[in-house]
């Protein structure tokens, strides 16, 4: 097989999804991982993830579109694919009667080239717990359990559903430790994470998902690029919006005024904010609660939700109370153009 | 932290088969029989000592003129409770604890084909059915003058269509309940019919025919029937077609219910 950085290790072109009760939970989704790369779907609870994610393992066939993993559709081409991938879903399920080296072993029986038992334990720090039942470890220990029957094959390619949800920080840490160390190792990973962290730690690119659309994707950089960062201070006693500065002239692409809090959004932070000061320098006022701060993937990532509600219950969620216009005018910019941005 | 390279396709062990994952799977069910203590006492003991509580009732039956013996009115009997506790009673509870503790939805991650899956966890049962039907020959023979089976062919081809088609019942049962519990009610129906009605407290051949011959449509009723005409030899080629052929249907229908309505997961 070719490696010459641009195979598609996975491949989905305009995937739906639709349950039983008519619900549409994928809505015609476009994306593709190359080999080696580590992709991240990202979004909020019933955004569509896992319903994207179980497709891709072949647990279930699309309603529309079309999924290649490794060359082969995973839900015809079950046994093609299957021996070459490593799944660890949102919510492992394992018998709780059988302790951890019994429930590797089963595995390691309905897996080709399996590890052995203890090195898979030693993988996720589970050694000294293999004689224990599954009902009696934590939920983080029962997270490992289900990463280790994922590598247990040495996969070429790792699908893990919220790999760290349950987990406390030092088994987060040591989670993204091993993520890393087997994308660096060539092994193509798809991970799932409502954890902005998480994915602007681990991603080559990604992938917001909102109500199984696609929002944005591109690298984490391009992602949090396409977003404006934002200003915000109150107006010195005496002042008013009219006396500042030409807005549009400092960078400033909209903003908004609630009392006396002004809030301004930009994409040349820099040049704003230094207009900003010298402009109160010169009229020599202290700007009270001013509060200067760059895009970031969460910024991008609540801009999302708050653009697909409308732009009036979601401003909770960003914590920024304010009238509904800022939002619905600010929400232009930022997703709008990070879409497309992917590939 | 070990290799976390990834797979180096030529020279890692083992390809998988599906024998060895059938079998790997039926050995950690295995364990985990051993490990439910209720079921196993019911899968073990029920079947072995039920036949014996029979015994009374049928000293007292006029077998007269049927072709019948006591030991042949009781060993198909005990066949069939076997099929009914021992496989199809403790897998529709395996079934539906795997499906609600997501390891059935676990398992079809990885390479096991569903057959597979549901093969390998019927395995155990299975087997504890075979070689209870077997142990309950030789003890109705040794003590109950059953005697040597006159049609064997008859009673082993009943005992392996019993041990497909009670598996895809349970399978088809467990798919109609939440729970363990709920399993367990939802075969009650099934168990309880087959017990009172398919030959099993009182042979077909003694009961009025129009009774017979609605009876004999139930799906443990062609198990029983072939088994004690085998043993017995009093069964005609024409009963004997009959018997098979309702035997063949249920097994086939109950396969395709599994196919149809099995669920992998806990409804939501």
């Amino acid at each position: 097989m070719n490696t010459n950085g641009h195979e598609h290790v996975i491949d989905v072109t305009d995937l739906r999804r639709v349950y039983g009760g008519g619900f549409e939970a994928v809505r015609g989704i476009t994306f593709s991982v190359g080999r080696g790369e580590l992709f991240a779907l990202l979004g909020t609870n019933g955004a569509g993830k896992t319903s994207t994610v179980e497709l891709l393992e072949g647990l279930a066939a699309p309603a529309g579109g079309r999924v290649r993993v490794l060359g082969h559709d995973p839900y015809e081409e079950r046994a093609a694919v299957r021996p070459r991938i490593g799944v660890m879903l949102q919510e492992g399920g394992f018998p709780s009667e059988l302790t951890v080296a019994e429930t590797i072993r089963m595995w390691a029986g309905c897996t080709s080239g399996a590890r052995p038992t203890q090195e898979a334990l030693e993988l996720v720090n589970l050694g000294r717990r293999s004689g224990v039942r599954v009902k009696q470890l934590s939920g983080g220990e029962k997270r490992r359990l289900d990463l280790a029957l994922a590598l247990l094959g040495r996969p070429e390619v790792l699908f893990l559903d919220e790999p760290t949800t349950g987990l406390d920080a030092e088994g987060r840490q040591k989670t993204w430790e091993l993520v890393r160390e087997l994308r660096d190792g060539g092994t193509t990973v798809l991970l799932t994470t409502h954890y902005l962290e998480e994915a602007e730690g681990l991603a080559d690119r990604l992938a917001i998902l909102h109500e199984g659309r696609i929002a944005a994707t591109g690298t984490p950089a391009e992602v949090t690029a396409a977003q404006p960062s934002r200003i915000s201070f109150d107006l010195p006693e005496g002042y008013f919006a009219g006396d500042l500065p030409p807005l549009a002239e400092l960078g400033v692409t909209d903003h908004e005024t609630t009392g006396r809090t002004v809030r301004l959004r930009t994409k040349e932070l820099q040049r704003t904010a230094t207009a900003l000061l010298v402009w109160a320098e010169h009229a020599q006022v202290e700007l009270r609660g001013l509060d200067i701060r760059s895009a970031s993937l969460e910024e991008a990532f609540l801009q999302i939700a708050r653009e697909a509600s409308g732009g009036t219950g979601a401003l909770a969620a960003g914590g920024e109370p304010g009238p509904a216009a800022m939002a619905a005018g600010g929400s232009g910019n930022g997703a709008e153009a990070g879409r497309g941005t992917a590939k | 932290m070990t290799t976390a390279t990834h797979r180096n396709t030529a020279a890692t062990a083992g390809t998988t088969t599906p024998v060895g994952r059938m079998a790997a799977l039926a050995r950690a069910e295995l364990t985990l029989l051993g490990r439910t203590k209720a079921t196993l006492v019911a899968a073990l003991f029920v079947p072995l000592v039920l036949p014996f509580s029979l015994r009374t009732a049928v000293d007292e039956m006029d077998l007269d003129g049927t072709g019948l013996s006591v030991g042949s009115v009781i060993l198909p009997s005990a066949i069939g409770f076997s099929l009914l506790f021992a496989v199809y009673s403790s897998l529709v509870s395996v079934y539906a604890a795997r499906r609600e503790e997501l390891v059935l939805k676990r398992l079809r991650t990885g390479e096991l084909r569903d057959t597979e899956i549901l093969a390998g966890a019927a395995l155990p049962s299975v087997a504890i059915g075979l070689v209870q039907s077997v142990v309950l020959s030789a003890a109705c023979v040794a003590l109950l003058d059953a005697g040597a089976p006159q049609a064997p062919h008859y009673a082993v081809l009943g005992l392996v269509l019993g041990l497909v088609m009670w598996p895809a019942l349970a399978a088809v049962t467990s798919a109609f309940s939440r729970s363990v519990e709920g399993a367990q009610v939802a075969a009650m129906p099934l168990l309880i019919i087959s017990m009172l009605a398919s030959g099993t407290f009182v042979p077909l051949e003694i009961l009025p025919d129009r009774l017979a011959s609605v009876l004999e449509l139930l799906p443990l009723t062609p198990i029983v029937t072939l088994i004690r005409g085998g043993w017995a030899g009093n069964l005609s080629a024409y009963d004997a077609l009959g018997a098979i052929a309702t035997g063949v249907a249920w097994t086939v229908l109950a396969l395709w219910a599994v196919r149809r309505w099995f669920r992998w997961e806990p409804r939501r």
